[in-house]
């Protein structure tokens, strides 16, 4: 099924995320990365949310929050026209014998080491999501204690924002 | 000048031209009943018996004079007795403004006594819904609540007031009634009217979008301009007069024969503010295969939801049709008339021509006793659609009836609000299903002296369930029959209101000729076969090959 990321820019109030995400549930779509965050004026949120989904139900999906007072944009960003990026926090198990082929690993892919104690090690990554699942997939040959994503922020490339047409 | 939140509540009602609300009292509202004495001579409340009473009092009343109905309850079980009307206002898109007391902000989230979070609760079956948290807030939100319910499609609004904001003081100034948004037609209809032109076999579909922006006499002009038959979704009723030469009636499981079929055979549908939804279309994929859709809504996300169309038209239907109908010239399609003509004999040859009280004869029968403009409210179930298919109407606003939600329990409550906002007599027509659900509104009748006729058809069954029992479910009538011992006549005279029984057509005369003669609310307990059916059907999920026009012995 394909991927879609669409950016909502709604007013910054409370509940407005509810009104957003129960959109999604009460349609029946599964979300994939959800992200909240201010923006540039204290006015604003902004959510980006990738889901999957058939072509209908996106148009569908995009319809129906435009339809919500508090929300003020709906913003497909299409791939090639948009940077994205995800962030990583990832726990893994310390023992002597990884040690070094995680730091081979993490190095490669410019992991950053942020924790560091004697039986474990926390390491932050940043970049596309693909980036992410590969550097989870090498992982697994250690022992992942636990991951934490922060799923897909994203906007336009060059100077158009969201508030324009 | 300086007033309270309760005040500023109900002034801002009645500056919004809210001159008639309906509601219940209780604790976390006591103080916007408080104001409502005190504003008594400017505004009216109307008292039910239950919130949901209420609450389809505001949808009836909406639904018979299009303004924002109101209503107010208390919190927690006040607030909750009003979601199924909520939803049902939601669904039908009726312009509605619920008030709610809510406990104290200070005391919010504490679960405190008759808390509930009934923002959260209404969030999916409301356009919008408010949390007030200071009564600086208060009239702007409400002005926002009734601009949000009127504009674009209409809809559900509720407003929750914790007690210290209906306290509080604020400066408060009179402003006009919000305008709503303003309509716009589609921009560019020339693809649909193109469409139109080259169309053999048109057919004009509408539904209750039509009514919502009063493009009753689009409908009827477009028909005449194009020589193609109208139908409509139950939404639709009476929005075109019965007897309208080119109206083939009500589309869908229960629909005409005539309306339906021609429907399925068009090879263009101009679909006018409607949603096809399920109980129109049957089976999407044989849905009118051979025909081009087109879709005028105000609401785009109405649009390939369920049907796809060819041209889809966001913009408001009466504008719409206004610029379509000025873009074409007169034709004539006599073939598509002709084989129309073929339909409705089909039609009128498998009308149910038995004798004594069958369903037809009985609201054949009402029909002599309606003024032109009589509003029938009714509950849910197989009466329901024999009033869609039977009674005749000749003023739109005038069919009130649960469509989207099927709220059984819809039919009391909205029959006062029926009455109130026509000033004049309202028949309700419901079951002894049905009328179990919310007959405690006989009260609301009997205090306020309501011309109402009720005409309860008495079948002691489910009667839609039983039909699909007995159809679906091998004769299983599992917790369908009824077999009550309720006296429907004398539970009227216990409410204070009058009644009578009719067993024959000629019985049912002599209650009709009491019943619209009677002052206030009068009940009709008529007695019908616990086997007869709404016909046709077309069964769930089925197309037209499978509609069911006759049940065999």
């Amino acid at each position: 099924m394909p991927k879609f990321t669409i950016a909502v820019l709604v007013k910054n109030e409370f509940g407005v995320l509810n009104r957003v995400t129960s959109m999604f549930r009460r349609r029946q779509f599964n979300i994939n990365s959800l992200t909240v965050s201010e923006t540039e004026t204290e006015e604003f949120s902004r959510i980006t949310v990738t889901y999957e989904g058939e072509a209908d139900f996106n148009h569908q999906i995009k319809n129906q929050l435009r339809k919500l007072p508090d929300v003020c944009k709906v913003k497909e960003l299409e791939a090639d026209e948009s940077v994205r990026c995800e962030l990583m926090l990832i726990k893994v198990k310390n023992t002597s014998d990884t040690r070094e082929d995680i730091r081979t690993a993490a190095d490669a892919f410019k992991a950053e080491t942020i924790d560091y104690t004697h039986d474990s090690v926390i390491m932050r990554i940043a970049g596309d999501s693909k980036r992410i699942d590969a550097f989870i997939t090498l992982m697994r040959e250690f022992t992942i204690l636990e991951i934490c994503r922060t799923g897909i922020v994203s906007l336009e490339r060059g100077s158009v924002t969201i508030s324009e047409n | 000048m300086k007033l309270s939140g309760a005040d500023i509540i109900v002034e801002t009602l009645i500056e919004q031209g809210a001159d008639t609300v309906f509601g219940y009292p209780g604790g976390q509202i006591l103080n916007v009943y408080d104001s409502l004495y005190k504003y008594q001579d400017k505004i009216n409340h109307i008292l039910s018996a239950h919130e949901q009473g209420a609450v389809h009092g505001a949808d009836g009343y909406a639904r018979v004079t299009g303004k924002v109905g109101v209503v107010i309850s208390t919190s927690g079980p006040g607030a909750t007795n009003l979601v199924t009307g909520i939803a049902n206002a939601y669904l039908d898109s009726i312009p509605l403004v619920a008030i709610c007391g809510n406990v104290p902000n200070s005391q919010l989230g504490t679960d405190s006594f008759q808390e509930i979070d009934i923002t959260g609760i209404t969030l999916p079956i409301t356009k919008h819904n408010y949390i007030v948290s200071s009564v600086e807030k208060l009239a702007h939100t409400i002005r926002e609540a009734f601009y949000i319910a009127k504009s674009g499609r209409p809809g559900p609004v509720l407003i929750d007031v914790p007690k210290d904001v209906q306290i509080a003081k604020c400066e408060y100034t009179r402003q006009n009634p919000v305008i709503p948004k303003a309509n716009k037609p589609c921009e560019n209809i020339d693809d649909a009217a193109a469409c139109i032109k080259e169309s053999k076999k048109p057919f004009i579909y509408f539904g209750g979008g039509v009514v919502s922006s009063g493009a009753e006499d689009e409908i009827t002009k477009l028909a005449d301009l194009i020589d193609a038959p109208i139908g409509c979704s139950l939404m639709g009723i009476s929005a075109v007069a019965t007897n309208h030469p080119r109206f083939l009636g009500m589309q869908g499981m229960h629909g005409h024969y005539a309306s339906s079929v021609a429907m399925a055979n068009a090879d263009c549908i101009i679909s006018c503010g409607v949603r096809f939804n399920d109980r129109v279309t049957g089976n999407k994929e044989k849905f009118a295969t051979r025909a081009k859709i087109i879709h005028i809504d105000v609401d785009s996300s109405e649009f390939a939801k369920t049907v796809k169309p060819a041209y889809a038209l966001k913009g408001d239907v009466k504008l719409t049709l206004q610029k379509i109908i000025a873009s074409l010239d007169k034709t004539q399609r006599p073939d598509w008339q002709s084989e129309i003509d073929t339909y409705k004999h089909t039609e009128k040859e498998n009308l149910d021509q038995r004798e004594g009280m069958t369903p037809r004869n009985v609201l054949t029968l009402l029909n002599d006793y309606l003024d032109e403009d009589t509003a029938v409210a009714t509950d849910v179930g197989q009466h329901q659609m024999w009033t869609a298919q039977y009674v005749s109407f000749n003023h739109t606003r005038r069919f009130v009836s649960s469509g989207g939600l099927g709220t059984m329990g819809f039919g009391p409550g909205s029959a006062v609000g029926s009455a109130l906002g026509t000033g004049k007599r309202t028949v309700l027509v419901t079951g002894d299903g049905s009328f179990g659900m919310c007959l405690q509104e006989l009260a609301t009748m009997v205090s306020y002296n309501l011309p109402i006729v009720i005409l309860l058809l008495n079948n002691g069954v489910l009667g839609m369930v039983r039909q699909w029992q007995t159809l679906f479910y091998e004769k299983h009538y599992s917790n369908t029959v009824l077999g009550r011992k309720t006296d429907f006549v004398a539970l009227s005279r216990a409410f204070g209101a009058d009644g009578a029984k009719a067993d024959t057509l000629d019985e049912l005369r002599s209650a009709f000729e009491k019943a619209f003669s009677t002052a206030g609310p009068f009940l009709i307990d008529c007695t019908i076969d616990k086997d007869e059916f709404v016909l046709p059907m077309l069964p769930p999920g089925g197309s037209m090959d499978d509609i069911i026009t006759k049940v065999g012995e």
